[in-house]
């Protein structure tokens, strides 16, 4: 079953951030890498995944790995 | 213990600068230099750390970051033992973040104080019958809220008991409020300002019109034109592209200073950030005045204007059709005939009916009796024991009422100048012939001047109305095209032709009936509000279907596209200038590379905020 997930972080501030959060949650299996949209002035990440493959905390797990903490995210079957 | 380093990265950077600055005052006025390198190594060291961490972080998903640069520069800087560049440059790098972050949420302010409006508690209606309050995320359809005075509308509903008056500011741009009663439609995020009711959850969450116009600002802020992604591109091969450089100058020169100066120089600062702080703060702007830009690619499209189609009914006129002339005769008291005329079509539900009740909401009505409708004519009546008849000049012609030569000629010009005919006759006798008619918005014709001063070409009206009335308005207001007659397909078929001519079109439309027209266009502008359909089928919506808009907003587009364009070009200069300063000049280094790459930053975050002061209203 496929999701949606809307995942709020702490405001972005830094250039480089938008591909380094990109990077990560593309690198985590079972995320569909097109759908990956970072907002840069919203604070947020748009992404869909499958979740019989992965879960939510993961996808959340790898952005705060590369030093980005996750505020709270939304998830919703589409 | 990377996290506790990243979360304290304000402290260490105040260590950093503290360090840095014992070191220069030691350097002139304390111990003339004993414990400088010290102090400057520990606030290299200090300052490198978390810049060193999240270089290690974006390695990690093989992104070579701006902080991979300045790693390698600082332990570079470190080997030469050039411990002041590493503490300087560090502390430039950490103290010029922290001074973007604060200036770049000054830029998403607009858009975040309307996101802050967004409902997030609501009394609601539990099994017991009483009312608590719970999180938005727990109201569904058909739920039974209870809004008090100084609420919020918690959701799209529907007034059950009680009545208030609502400021609907949030939905319509427009600071006024409205009175909901019993069945009244009431909208997510509008205040109630006075009074007390229940009402019943219609459209929750994102899909209330508040949720769609939040969703809509907040995808606008952050979506891309083409140049951008471009730029997205570019910068991704930039950053190691740099550091292939500086790899092949300090192999070739052997001087290591020389590389990683070119790593500093390189960085690429205020490039990826130009044009999205330039965005948000032009469409933040516009948010707040009414004016929904749908994004970066709109913003493009509508600032390079040829041509503006405009639909009539609704857009370039009211909408509602008015009572534009009274002719009455001498002999009969005009105020009597009026209040026997609205009295009559009081009961009418016909649209020329419904103007005339509009046109006089107050006036005096007087019992009517013996109404006949005529199909296709009008109305027979007695009010007051006086026979009236009052419909078509046909009727009136069959039941052998005379009209005077001059009232002939004066119905006949009513009806050039685009007025639809009633006429009344109290016993027998002709008292009133009123002109009907779509009265045009007020200040269109100054707003379409503006429109031409701010570049727009041609201005073409299209409409679905006889090739009479069209031709009219096109004189009145001086358009360079009429086109009547048309069908919303016409519509959108005449655009393509434009098109293909080679012009950059834009529609403007009620969005009820335009959509081919609105998707076709280049640019579509709905009027609307924030409860309609509109908002999805076009680039730009007016709320409040607020026509002198128009020009602001054509302003303040050619403002934003102007201001991208000039951020782009400091970003651009300043690496040229840094790296060819370094090639032809020997004044340059790490320090003041670093300097001028965070003062960049700012300059296009500050010129980016200049935006939101960009006055919307003359």
């Amino acid at each position: 079953m496929m999701k949606k997930a809307v995942i709020n972080l702490e405001e972005l501030a830094c250039p480089t951030c938008m591909q380094k959060i990109e990077a990560a949650t593309a690198s985590v299996k079972g995320v569909d890498k097109p759908s990956i949209k970072v907002m840069f002035n919203a604070s947020k990440l748009k992404v869909n995944f499958n979740e019989e493959e992965v879960t939510i905390e993961d996808i959340e797990k790898a952005i705060e790995d590369i030093g980005y903490p996750v505020i709270k995210s939304k998830v919703v079957t589409i | 213990m990377q996290k506790y380093i990243l979360a304290h990265k304000k402290e260490l950077t105040i260590i950093n600068g503290s360090l840095l600055l014992l070191a220069l005052l030691d350097h002139f006025f304390l111990t003339q230099g004993k414990i400088v390198p010290f102090a400057l190594i520990l606030s290299g060291i200090a300052g490198v750390l978390p810049i060193a961490i999240q270089a290690f972080q974006s390695l990690k998903v093989k992104i070579v970051s701006i902080d991979v640069l300045v790693t390698i520069a600082v332990f570079g800087a470190f080997f030469v033992q050039s411990y002041e560049e590493a503490a300087v440059v560090t502390f430039l790098f950490l103290a010029g973040h922290f001074l973007e972050q604060a200036t770049l949420s000054k830029t998403r302010k607009a858009i975040k104080s309307l996101t802050e409006m967004a409902p997030e508690v609501s009394l609601k209606k539990n099994q017991a019958g009483q009312f608590e309050e719970v999180p938005i995320d727990e109201v569904h359809e058909g739920d039974i809220l209870l809004v008090k005075t100084g609420g919020k509308v918690p959701v799209d509903g529907k007034v059950l008991t009680g009545s208030g008056y609502v400021n609907e500011a949030s939905i319509t741009g427009e600071s006024k409020t409205a009175n909901k009663q019993i069945g009244s439609a009431v909208y997510a995020g509008t205040i109630l300002e006075n009074g007390t009711f229940q009402l019943q959850a219609k459209r929750v969450g994102e899909d209330s019109a508040f949720g769609k116009i939040i969703e809509l600002v907040e995808e606008a802020q952050d979506s891309k034109s083409s140049a951008e992604r471009f730029i997205d591109k570019f910068s991704k091969y930039y950053t190691p592209a740099v550091l292939l450089l500086a790899i092949i100058v300090g192999l070739i020169t052997k001087d290591i200073e020389l590389a990683v100066t070119v790593l500093v120089l390189g960085c690429p600062g205020a490039l990826v950030i130009g044009i999205p702080v330039s965005n948000v703060a032009g469409i933040g702007n516009g948010a707040k005045h009414g004016i929904l830009l749908k994004g970066s690619e709109t913003i493009q499209d509508f600032s390079k204007v040829d041509t503006m189609v405009f639909d009539k009914t609704g857009t370039l006129t009211v909408g509602a059709p008015r009572v534009n002339k009274v002719i009455s005769n001498p002999e009969i008291n005009e105020n009597k005939a009026i209040s026997t005329l609205v009295s009559i079509e009081a009961e009418s539900d016909h649209p020329l009916a419904q103007a005339v009740v509009k046109t006089y909401p107050d006036t005096l009505k007087y019992p009517v009796n013996q109404t006949q409708v005529i199909k296709g004519g009008g109305i027979t009546a007695t009010v007051k024991g006086n026979k009236v008849i009052l419909g078509n000049l046909q009727l009136i012609k069959t039941n052998g009422i005379k009209l005077r030569p001059e009232e002939m000629s004066q119905s006949k010009e009513l009806e050039a100048e685009g007025n639809s005919l009633i006429f009344m006759a109290i016993n027998n006798q002709l008292a009133l012939i009123l002109g009907i008619k779509d009265q045009l918005r007020p200040n269109v014709k100054t707003e379409l001047a503006s429109l031409k001063k701010l570049g727009v070409k041609n201005l073409v009206l299209l409409s679905g109305d006889n090739q009479g009335t069209v031709d009219q308005i096109a004189q009145q207001l001086s358009l360079t095209e009429a086109k009547g007659n048309m069908l919303p397909e016409d519509k959108a078929m005449y655009i393509k032709k434009l098109q293909e001519e080679g012009q950059n079109v834009t529609f403007v439309g009620d969005g009820v009936n335009d959509s081919p027209s609105l998707a076709t266009a280049n640019t579509g502008i709905a009027m609307g509000n924030g409860t309609d359909v509109a908002i999805e089928t076009s680039d730009i919506v007016l709320l409040n279907s607020d026509f002198s808009r128009l020009a602001p907003t054509l302003r303040l587009v050619k403002s934003t596209s102007h201001n991208m364009l000039q951020n782009i070009v400091i970003a651009v200069g300043v690496v040229l200038f840094l790296l060819s300063s370094l090639l032809f000049s020997n004044w340059i280094n790490m320090g003041i590379g670093m300097f001028v790459h965070e003062a960049s930053i700012i300059v296009v975050i500050l010129n980016a905020l200049r935006l939101l002061n960009h006055r919307l209203r003359r």
